[in-house]
């Protein structure tokens, strides 16, 4: 391997009597280049992924709401993952309300039978409104009986929303989100 | 300037030895002999008064990490327990929380600087971008830091600032669910602001010295943008402009130690004394007042996408200013139109801070029907957006600039500069 040696300091001269293959070295330069890139991706998928969330965040179970606790005209807010759920129960004048906008007019479309969970009955109970109190424009809370819809008002940005927690004016883009769940019995339901 | 010849004689065997090897003497001795302008005024001392606020920053912050806990149910606790029971505590912290509020100040005055004498034309457009880097990594930290004490603001405006996220179109929801680390601002989330508010100010660190390497590559620029050509024309950074910044630095910190000693929480909003609580949004969300101008514009617009877009766009187009700018004339002395135009835009740039404190539909100024600040904020980000996308534009290519000095020493001594200057 003596040879080697010497082979070594005069590497950029050509071997033998042929020119250096371009072509060939730029193939072995661009496939070291591409096992070498998809190796750094393998490695940093995990890097990425370990921000997402953990089994435990996952699992965050479901929780159960007696909703005759709630009386007419109250409101209960409780945690679900980290977010709060509103259970309205709603006035005759407040589902009256709901029922008879003309939901043309509203920027997220959406009657209000069709912001409600049927019961085991297989009808809506409209006295009861589920759904996740947290404003679609960036999050806040808004708070109830307020506003120019005599429903839930954002005081961070100024959305209003009805009876029905219908987006009515200001930024947010959506309704209200309704969370899924379950009637359990006639005055329990399950959420998520 | 480029290159300027190095003086530096090491004096000693040792000094010698270290020179032949790693040159570090001759680097802080060139820093020093370099030349400079020399009619550098007070504007352009914000420079050395930043490079104290993030030492500041770095120094009381790792202090605070110390004896701080990132965890929902004891973060705002732990940072009670600093004011407190921790010696000096009382002291540390608000160095580091109104420290995060001068940092910003300063920043702001040497951007202004940089603005009005034309600092971004070339050759110094990447000292500027870089510039621009940093403030922006500067935000990002002051956001993740503002969230640690964990009070309702921190909780709220967390929520508002990640919710950006969630209004990106198809991936939204989940970008914003994998910045959180949940469903919702919790403790994944606080968690990794941490560790992130503990890296942030090292990658700053890194972007000033590029900054600071690109300084001195293509030299400062000076209040009359006339390009150094003689020796007349500089003087050695020390002893002059080492002096100069001493002074300044002193009448600066005496501003910080006013708000340290006598009004700590001043610049702080008092709702971030009561621990977050996420089922409760405060009644009015509104940033740390750094912030304010850009929250306005945020609010400008009724949609949630268009408001977020507008929002980056104002930082955007300051990276993209040395185009945008299309005057040769670096200097505002000597552009008479363009001149008033900047300190209107400074005076709306004011204004946008006003209206991201105000309430949207709250009156702010009782003419007529009554403007509200949603209409204010509307007028004030379409003229800071014209500033840079309509009138610099036009103004360089119409604008009849004054008479300019044939160079730095001239525009110092006028006519004495006949005599010899040595």
């Amino acid at each position: 391997m003596g040879k080697g040696l010497i082979v070594s300091e005069t590497v950029n001269e050509p071997h033998g009597e042929g020119a250096v293959d371009g072509e060939k070295r730029d193939f072995i330069f661009i496939a070291t280049g591409a096992v070498a890139a998809l190796g750094a991706a393998s490695v940093a998928w995990p890097l990425v992924a370990q921000m997402g969330k953990a089994a435990d965040t996952l699992a965050a179970g479901s929780i159960e709401i007696d909703l005759s606790a709630v009386e007419e005209g109250g409101q209960l807010k409780t945690l679900w993952r980290g977010k709060p759920v509103f259970v309205r129960h709603r006035t005759a004048e407040e589902i009256a309300q709901a029922e008879n906008t003309d939901i043309a007019n509203c920027p997220d479309p959406q009657t209000d039978a069709e912001r409600l969970i049927p019961g085991p009955s297989g009808q809506v109970n409209p006295k009861y409104l589920v759904m996740i109190g947290v404003c679609t424009h960036f999050g806040c809370v808004p708070v109830g009986e307020a506003g120019d819809f005599d429903g839930w008002y954002c005081p961070c940005h100024g959305s209003h929303y009805d009876t029905s927690g219908r987006i009515r004016k200001g930024p947010a883009p959506k309704n209200m989100e309704i969370p899924p769940y379950e009637y359990l019995s006639d005055t329990v339901i399950k959420v998520g | 300037m480029a290159g300027h010849p190095s003086t530096y004689e090491p004096q000693y065997a040792a000094t010698r030895w270290l020179d032949q090897r790693l040159p570090v003497i001759r680097m802080g001795a060139d820093f020093m002999t370099f030349p400079s302008p020399r009619n550098l005024n007070y504007w352009w001392t914000f420079g050395g008064i930043l490079s104290l606020c993030l030492v500041s920053q770095i120094i009381t912050g790792i202090i605070l990490a110390m004896h701080y806990v990132p965890h929902v149910d004891m973060a705002f606790d732990s940072v009670q327990r600093i004011r407190r029971d921790v010696p000096f505590g009382w002291l540390l912290q608000p160095m580091h929380a109104v420290g995060a509020s001068m940092f910003f100040l300063a920043v702001y005055v040497h951007m202004f600087r940089g603005l009005y004498y034309g600092s971004y034309k070339a050759p110094r457009e990447l000292l500027w971008i870089l510039g621009c880097v940093i403030y922006l990594v500067m935000m990002a930290t002051a956001f993740l830091g503002y969230t640690l004490p964990w009070g309702q603001m921190s909780f709220w405006g967390a929520t508002v600032i990640t919710g950006f996220f969630g209004a990106v179109p198809v991936v939204g929801e989940s970008l914003q669910q994998w910045l959180l680390g949940g469903y919702s601002v919790d403790n994944a989330t606080l968690n990794r602001f941490f560790a992130l508010h503990y890296l942030l100010p090292f990658v700053i660190a890194g972007v000033v010295g590029l900054h600071i390497w690109a300084l001195h590559h293509v030299g400062q620029n000076n209040p009359i943008g006339v390009t150094p050509k003689t020796k007349t024309d500089t003087l050695a950074f020390h002893p002059f402009y080492t002096v100069k910044d001493a002074f300044a630095l002193c009448i600066f910190l005496l501003i910080f130690a006013y708000f340290i000693f006598y009004q700590p929480d001043a610049l702080g909003h008092s709702d971030n004394y009561i621990p977050a609580d996420p089922l409760k949004t405060p009644a009015h969300i509104v940033p740390e007042w750094y912030f304010l101008p850009f929250y306005a514009i945020l609010r400008a617009v009724p949609d949630k996408l268009a408001g977020i877009l507008l929002m980056f766009a104002a930082i955007v187009v300051l990276f993209v200013l040395p185009w945008l700018d299309t005057s040769k004339v670096r200097s505002m002395r000597f552009r008479p139109v363009a001149r008033p135009f900047f300190f209107v835009f400074i005076f709306f740039c004011f204004i946008l801070g006003w209206c991201g404190a105000g309430n949207p539909d709250d009156v702010a100024v009782p003419i007529g029907k009554g403007l509200t600040f949603k209409v204010l904020s509307q007028i004030s980000t379409a003229y800071y957006f014209a500033y840079f996308l309509i009138i610099l534009p036009i103004l360089g290519m119409t604008e009849k600039a004054k008479e300019r000095p044939v160079s730095i020493t001239k525009s110092v001594l006028g006519d004495h500069a006949a005599a010899p200057a040595e």
